[in-house]
């Protein structure tokens, strides 16, 4: 089981209180994008097997949107960050690396 | 290849059963293969096995990094149906529903199937509509099933609580040749049968890297050394995406981890498969007399073979409002399978971005129906290059929009 802390409201809990929400830092395709783009913001995601960014909602807490850094195969989490934040922050990669996962 | 019969047990038996060949070879790989498959699981295993039998190409080695449908093929719930809302779902999951009737003999190892009906519960009003507008469909595509009321379903199925507060009984969809296989069986005779067709089954051999040469594949590496080959299928469920990956191309699927559990034995109370969509769960009882209960898959990516603990209490807790009888069952254990979801629920069985790569993925948390229909169109698509049932699940149908939309016709919340 998931043990998340909100980095909104600051409250820890397991994965029941949260509602996960698909890969993070995605670029959105609007009007006017070629079909290629369309299908790679609509379906192609990144799938990988270790560290995965992904964004998870506080649903049953405060309800905001914010970003958590997880890995795929041993479930540890490296750490979630504000919905705000464009790119991971240097900290979580730090985490990350020093698992020897870059 | 040693036939299998009763005949056979007998003469056998006379023997203290010291006779028995090998079911299938383990040999050691050639340098190089007309056609490898990737993955060792019930697809990969039809697709070898129909690439002999139908096509002629028996030159064919099947790699498996564990071993032999170790993965979904063994993880599923075993169930069989083919009442699929969209023509091109039909007419695969119906081609591969009737090869599973004489499965049996046409492989000449008992793989258990038992059509023994398929019921999906209608426990909502705009359910009732979906899965009427479903059986329209069906009846369109050739496909037999039928709407029945709620008395047919008590009598059907006797343990239905039908009049429950939370959840009532509206009818169901019944499919009467829909049922159940056993799962391990329907790898074993695919192996055995492709072994005997002098297709070569390796497992424990992983594969590590992918040779492309000027967009076009060359072999694969393994951790039994280089093997070549000009075509190249990956059957790999799950894992689809790393392979992908060493291949240098991406794919439109997400892995998630799908649960399932058991309970204690039981006797006899359930002689049918139960599907209920409202309650995200479904029931059939094993030969054993175990209740196997599947349940939801994982919202988030996930690639440990086990799953959430609170998808087990919720489908367990909801399965309860329809058959109060399990309520004093014990679980007896619970394992996950990595199942490759794609945006429409449907498959995925394509050539891929590199010239001789051919994949089929995606088949999500529908996996093990399938398997017949799903190796003969892909053995047709690698001799021939296209195939009538495999052409529409190609992955261009996510750049063209041309969605084969099934995200309502599983159970399961997905």
């Amino acid at each position: 089981m998931l043990l998340i802390t909100c980095p909104c409201c600051g409250v820890s809990g397991e994965e029941t209180e949260f509602a996960p929400g698909g890969e993070a830092h995605l670029k959105r395709f609007g009007p006017g994008s070629e079909e290629g783009e369309f299908a790679g913001y609509l379906f192609y995601r990144k799938n990988p097997k270790g560290p995965h960014f992904e964004r998870w909602r506080h649903a049953y807490g405060c309800g905001k949107w914010f970003h958590v850094a997880r890995d795929t195969v041993t479930l540890e989490i490296f750490g979630a960050y504000k919905a705000t934040e464009t790119a991971p922050p240097q900290e979580i990669l730090d985490r990350i690396a020093a698992r020897g996962k870059a | 290849m040693q036939r299998y019969s009763a005949f056979a047990v007998a003469r056998e038996a006379l023997g203290y059963h010291q006779g028995w060949e090998r079911a299938w070879g383990a040999p050691e790989p050639r340098a190089e293969y007309d056609v490898i498959v990737i993955g060792a699981g019930g697809h990969g295993l039809a697709t070898a096995y129909y690439l002999a039998k139908n096509h002629g190409i028996t030159n064919v080695a099947v790699l498996e990094k564990g071993w032999l449908g170790g993965g979904n093929t063994g993880r599923n719930t075993t169930i069989i149906r083919s009442n699929y809302l969209q023509e091109p779902s039909a007419a695969i999951y119906e081609l591969s529903r009737g090869l599973y009737e004489d499965l049996s003999q046409k492989l000449n190892f008992n793989i258990m199937f038992s059509p023994r009906g398929v019921l999906m519960l209608c426990q909502t009003e705009h359910e009732l509509r979906a899965l009427r507008r479903t059986a329209h469909a069906n009846r369109l595509a050739g496909i037999e099933t039928e709407m029945v009321d709620v008395a047919r379903v008590k009598k059907l199925c006797p343990i239905i609580e039908t009049s429950g507060p939370r959840f009532p009984v509206l009818g169901g969809l019944w499919q009467p040749r829909g049922g159940t296989a056993r799962h391990d069986a329907v790898a074993w005779g695919y192996a055995r049968a492709a072994s005997d067709l002098g297709v070569h089954v390796i497992q424990r051999c992983e594969v590590t890297g992918i040779d492309v040469s000027g967009g076009r594949v060359t072999g694969v590496q393994t951790s039994k050394g280089p093997i070549r080959a000009r075509k190249v299928a990956m059957v790999v469920a799950g894992h689809s995406g790393v392979l992908a990956e060493m291949a240098g191309f991406r794919l439109p699927v997400e892995s998630v981890a799908l649960q399932a559990l058991v309970s204690e034995p039981i006797k006899p109370c359930m002689d049918i498969v139960v599907m209920a969509n409202t309650v995200h769960g479904y029931m059939s009882q094993s030969d054993k007399g175990e209740m196997v209960i599947g349940g939801g898959a994982d919202g988030f990516n996930n690639y440990t073979q086990r799953g959430s603990f609170h998808h087990i209490e919720e489908t367990v807790r909801a399965l309860k409002e329809t058959f109060p009888m399990i309520s004093r069952l014990k679980m007896l254990r619970q394992w996950g399978g990595i199942v490759d979801m794609t945006g429409d629920r449907s498959p995925i069985i394509s050539k891929t971005p590199v010239e001789g790569i051919f994949i089929n993925c995606g088949w999500g948390t529908g996996g093990f129906k399938a398997i017949p229909g799903s190796g003969w169109a892909t053995a047709a698509m690698i001799a021939n290059g296209g195939d009538r049932v495999a052409d529409p699940f190609s992955l261009d149908r996510f750049r063209e929009g041309r969605m084969i939309d099934e995200s309502v016709a599983a159970a399961v919340a997905h």
